[in-house]
């Protein structure tokens, strides 16, 4: 198999590495380079556990060829917290029961990082289209929702 | 396997020469090779950062869309809303935004899935494909390009640049339609896209195409008995029945035959309206399945 070099830029530190150009994002940024927020649920874009930003944008990490990414600014929810303190989406989301298994919840803070990023007052339909591509089988969304409305009054204030 | 980048459309194309296969946002070609639908092609070139592939613009006499056009770029372009706006409808039901985040218009188009949104829209519009190759340029009207599921006419040397529209007249409206069993990451189990021109509320000129019920995006034929009609229920009503009778529809998981033909005049007859509203200067926001609430329920 052939390998290529890339410099993958996650969270603001260069990861050079050397991989096959089929591996995909979310199993280069767990295996490779041991981030493992992100999690692969379903690894056929269908669920939104592997969500991270590309130049702020989201896209499903399972079915992104990694050395595409190469030259683009990585986020992943390691990249969320500033340092020991938790990012405001974080620290909602517990407060306010949006999390059970917590396995959509990396995924579905990605998403709703780059929905208030774009549209920092987004109404509640926003809010679920921002959070369409995320899938949880736990909670119901409605806490999750509530989670992004209280950051996005917070953040604005 | 190679991967390299191209930062030009020439470089592009040199490099498809060469037997490179185009990769633009990846998110039909990676799920499938992931899927074990049809594995990646040895030798793949990036077109995703080539900027004047990113660019939509009016000329005198078309509407020019790059083919890097992301959707969430086409679903909100004001010359888009305002001008074709039944391809912003179409843009904006595309997958989730993660999906509308890279996946392009040209990449939709050459996939050639029967079931792509912006084919039906596009077609309905009168759109030609340009297609560039070390040999020159060619251009391609999509009534020609489609020739069976995931088949173009295109070579495989050939690479999609744009998409030209020509320019619609003043009192001229489309939507699109589709039926949809979830609001997110699913395709279309049918949909219709309608272009109507009107005077005086009588119909000037129409076109309609159609989504996943057929090989490839089909055109329906035969609405020029409607030219000269008023664009009433009427109308719409017989619109929906050419579409019915047109279809060609398979079973599959996602639906019967049966409901398939049913639910294409259901959705060719609302495009048709839609369509008709716009073009008489009403306010319908994109897209026109959240706006009048067909299909899934958020
Ligand atoms: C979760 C999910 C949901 C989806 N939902 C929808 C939906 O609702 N509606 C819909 O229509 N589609 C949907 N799709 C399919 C896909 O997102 C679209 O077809 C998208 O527009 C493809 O664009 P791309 O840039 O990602 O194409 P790619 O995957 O990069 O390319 C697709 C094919 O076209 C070729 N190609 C790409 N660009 C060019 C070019 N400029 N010239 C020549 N050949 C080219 C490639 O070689 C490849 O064969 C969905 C996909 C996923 C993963
Ligand atoms: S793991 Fe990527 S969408 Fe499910
Ligand atoms: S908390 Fe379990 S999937 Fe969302």
């Amino acid at each position: 198999m052939n390998h290529t070099n890339v410099t993958l830029r996650v969270n603001e530190v260069d990861y050079p590495i050397s991989i096959s150009t089929e591996r995909n994002l979310s199993g280069v940024l767990r295996e490779t380079i041991g981030l493992t927020g992100t999690k692969e649920g379903c690894d056929d874009c269908e669920c939104g556990a592997c969500m991270v930003l590309l130049d702020g944008q989201p896209i499903n990490s399972c079915s992104y060829l990694a050395v595409q990414a190469e030259g683009c600014a990585i986020t992943t929810v390691e990249g969320l917290a500033d340092g020991d303190e938790l990012h405001a989406l974080q620290r909602n989301i517990l407060e306010a029961g949006g999390v059970q298994c917590g396995f959509c919840t990396p995924g579905m803070l990605m998403s709703a990082r780059a929905l208030l990023d774009r549209t920092p007052d987004p109404t509640d339909e926003e809010i679920r289209i921002g959070l369409s591509g995320n899938l949880c089988r736990c909670t119901g969304y409605a806490r999750i929702i509530d989670a992004v409305r209280t950051t996005a009054v917070e953040l604005s204030n | 396997m190679s991967f390299l980048r191209a930062n030009t459309a020439d470089e592009a194309v040199q490099l498809l020469a060469e037997g490179a296969r185009p990769i633009a946002g990846g998110t039909d070609l990676v799920v499938g090779a992931r899927q074990g639908k049809a594995p990646l092609p040895q030798n793949l070139v990036a077109i995703d950062r080539i900027a004047e592939l990113g660019v939509i613009e009016a000329t005198e006499s078309h509407i020019r869309i790059g083919s890097g056009v992301t959707h969430a770029q086409l679903m909100v372009d004001p010359l888009i809303v305002d001008r074709l706006t039944g391809v912003a409808d179409a843009a904006a039901l595309v997958g989730s935004p993660a999906t509308r985040n890279v996946g392009t218009v040209g990449g939709n188009i050459m996939n050639g899935s029967p079931a792509m949104d912006t084919g039906a829209p596009l077609m309905a519009l009168g759109a030609v494909a340009e297609l560039r190759s070390i040999e020159g340029t060619r251009e391609v009207a999509l009534t020609d390009l489609w020739c069976g599921p995931g088949r173009t006419t295109a070579r495989p040397d050939e690479l999609c640049t744009a998409l030209l529209i020509p320019s619609p007249r003043d009192q001229i409206g489309s939507a699109y339609v589709r039926l949809e069993y979830r609001r997110a990451m699913e395709i279309a189990v049918v949909g219709a896209a309608a272009c109507m021109a009107l005077d005086a509320g009588v119909i000037v000129s129409i076109r309609l195409a159609l989504t996943a019920v057929a090989p490839t995006i089909q055109e329906v034929t035969g609405l020029d008995v409607l030219i000269g009609e008023r664009a009433d229920d009427k109308s719409f009503a017989a619109i929906a029945e050419l579409a019915r009778d047109q279809a060609q529809p398979i079973s599959d998981v996602r639906a019967s035959d049966h409901y398939r033909r049913h639910t294409v005049g259901v959705m060719a007859q609302r495009a048709g309206h839609a369509a008709a509203s716009r073009a008489n200067g009403d306010l319908i926001t994109v897209p026109v399945n959240r706006a009048l609430g067909i299909g899934a329920a958020s």
